[in-house]
């Protein structure tokens, strides 16, 4: 197979001609580099002028709700869909005009599941090293490599239409490392999953930095996932409306969110104004507010922990009780773009990909 | 060489699943086998040792037998070729568009796996050669399994054309159905063309399986005149193959 050899050639070169040309190699600076990226369909803009950077190593999260653009963006990526017009390069590779050194430096796990379920775990990997030049004395150490990681070690000899969703998915992320890839794209890798599996899958994410250095770019619209990311882009209908570590993202809401109780909500708000001139919000307690019934009191501030004894000291109003939160991706997203992200309307796409979703997992007959 | 490699890894994986799938086997010769022991036996009690055939007479299921090679070959290859539909429903072909293979390599690598698919099928109903009155010399065999091989090409290769553009199951089936059925009929296998009339006889020339039909029939009945010459049937059906994988192969490489 020296097939693969010459197009890691081809790689190789490459790279020491991007760090001829002055451009970083591929092993220092950005590894994607995107250029107001846009895709139209029929008019419909569904990737809008995106940019961004993503450096060597880095855990890089798209965030957004359906229908933002987010698949859209990495087919594009991958080379399976061209670009209206922007320009991309992937470890140095134009996505345009090099898409075999760009194909032959990623791994991708689609949103929606591309195992063949006839053929066994093992057979999936095998397949997928030959098609990406993986040399046949490596094939098997790769494969036993893969399965442990993700803990298939011992159904990799069963059919794949044997398996739960979970285990597909898990294999699929083993079977999209199998070759080595520089950059590895995940699409929602944990979508439809358990708790317990999505925190296995976000360990493997983990190790695999740590063990192949590789890059991650993963989409996700679980905002408790995109905490676990080095940087995030929030996308909207195309748009990339803010891009920062969670921290940072977090920190520009405005700090912590205190939550109060009070025996008396109109005094509280009067003195809160009148002692530390801050804005409350009274909410009344809805249906869907656990806890005790009664107002509360929202306050955004930039320290909530060290604030909240000062205002308890000083009100002269009973308090029932207290809770002080940090802000999460949650009301980051709803301060970008004024609505919540689990609330986005399900538009007709993503109706369909579950009822395929559905049917898949009742193993659609062939 | 290196070129080839995905044909052939897409060749071994259908061929892979092709002998794991006992009932699709077995599902595929059954209506070959209906139609040489209901409607060849049917017919043959009826028109008997008499069937006119360029100036002696033949039994009747030995005359369809190269004809119901022919269509065991296009149905086999058809059904092959379904493979692709299935692929992109069930997603494993974006594995293999989005690998670093060239894009043609997906369209011939589904001809050669569909091919060599619907030959091993074709070869399976040589088993009832005898039943049929035929008898086959190993010369016979020797010949006629590359011309099997060929016309299971251009079958595989419509139906990988057909596949190539089409999303939906049902919208395979359908179009498949259109098209299968009077291709079948009109190329000669069950009856000879000899006396139809000229509007078949007109569509017979453009049907694929017309030429392979006339070759099988060549090969397989020693003696009997064909249509064409051999050689014009083997440079029709290698020609139509041709065109219709390189149509196949710009479909699939036109990237949206
Ligand atoms: N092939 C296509 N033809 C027409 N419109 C498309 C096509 N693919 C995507 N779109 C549209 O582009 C927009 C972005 O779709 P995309 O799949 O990128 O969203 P997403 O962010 O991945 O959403 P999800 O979270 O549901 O996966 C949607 O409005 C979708 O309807
Ligand atoms: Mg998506």
């Amino acid at each position: 197979m020296s097939a693969g050899q010459s197009i890691d050639e081809t790689v190789r070169a490459a790279e020491a001609a991007a760090a001829v040309e002055g451009r970083p190699p591929a092993s220092a600076g950005a590894v994607i580099e995107v250029d107001r990226l846009t895709r139209k369909f029929n008019g419909f803009t569904a990737v809008d002028e995106v940019s961004f950077s993503i450096g060597r190593k880095e855990i890089f999260g798209f965030l957004g709700p359906n229908g933002a653009g987010k698949t859209t963006t990495i087919s594009m990526l991958v080379t399976l869909l061209k670009p209206t017009s922007g320009k991309a390069t992937l470890n140095g590779f134009d996505i345009a005009t090099q898409q075999d050194a760009v194909r032959q430096s990623i791994g991708i796990v689609f949103q929606d599941p591309t195992l063949d379920d006839q053929l066994t775990a093992r057979e999936n990997l095998e397949f997928h090293a030959m098609l990406y030049n993986v040399p046949r004395s490596e094939r098997e150490s790769r494969a036993r490599r893969v399965l442990g990681m993700v803990g298939l070690t011992d159904r990799a000899a069963d059919r794949v239409e044997t398996f739960s969703g979970g285990m597909k998915r898990r294999l699929e992320i083993a079977r999209g490392l199998m070759h080595y890839p520089h950059v590895l794209f995940l699409d929602e890798p944990t979508l439809g999953l358990d708790p317990q599996t999505r925190s296995a899958i976000w360990e493997h994410v983990h190790e695999l930095r740590a063990e192949y250095e590789i890059t991650v770019f993963l989409t996700t619209h679980y905002m408790e996932e995109a905490e676990n990311c080095d940087r995030i882009a929030i996308i909207d209908s195309g748009k990339i409306v803010a891009l920062d570590t969670p921290g940072t993202l977090k920190h520009g809401v405005g700090g912590d969110i205190i939550t109060l109780r009070s025996a008396d909500s109109a005094a509280t708000v009067a003195e809160l104004k009148e002692m530390f001139q801050l804005e409350a919000a009274v909410k009344p307690a809805s249906a869907d507010t656990s806890g005790p019934a009664g107002d509360r009191i929202y306050l955004e501030v930039p320290n909530g922990r060290t604030l909240l004894p000062q205002i308890l000291k000083s009100l002269t109003t009973e308090i029932l009780s207290v809770a002080v939160r940090e802000p999460t991706l949650d009301d980051v997203f709803l301060g970008l773009t004024g609505k919540q992200i689990r609330e986005a309307p399900v538009d007709k796409m993503d109706a369909m990909k579950t009822r395929i979703r559905r049917r898949r997992s009742m193993g659609g007959h062939r | 060489m290196k070129r080839f490699r995905a044909v052939y890894i897409i060749w071994l994986r259908d061929l892979k699943r092709y002998f794991r799938d006992r009932a699709r086997i077995i599902g595929s010769l059954a209506s070959p086998i209906i139609f040489i022991f209901i409607l060849g036996q049917g017919l043959a009690s009826t028109i008997g040792q008499n069937l006119p055939v360029g100036g002696g007479s033949l039994d009747y299921k030995t005359f369809i037998f190269p004809g119901i090679l022919g269509m065991t070959v296009l149905f086999a290859g058809v059904f092959a070729s379904v493979s692709i539909v299935w692929d992109r429903e069930f997603g494993f072909l974006k594995e293999m568009l989005v690998a670093p293979v060239p894009s043609w390599s997906i369209a011939v690598g589904k001809v050669i796996s569909g091919a060599t698919i619907a030959s091993i099928q074709g070869c399976i109903m040589l088993l009832l050669a005898p039943f049929a009155g035929v008898s086959l010399s190993p010369l016979i065999i020797v010949e006629l399994i590359p011309t099997l091989f060929l016309v299971a090409c251009s079958m595989t290769g419509l139906g990988v054309l057909v596949a190539s553009r089409l999303k939906s199951m049902q919208g395979f089936q359908m179009i498949m159905n259109f098209i299968m059925m009077p291709m079948f009929f009109i190329s000669g296998a069950m009856f000879p063309l000899a006396n139809a009339p000229t509007w078949m006889d007109t569509l017979s020339k453009v049907d694929p399986l017309t030429y392979g039909v006339d070759a099988l029939r060549g090969i397989v009945l020693t003696g009997i005149p064909t249509r064409y010459a051999f050689t014009t049937d083997i440079a029709v059906i290698a020609l139509l193959s041709a065109a219709m994988v390189a149509i196949a192969i710009s479909t699939f490489s036109r990237q949206t």
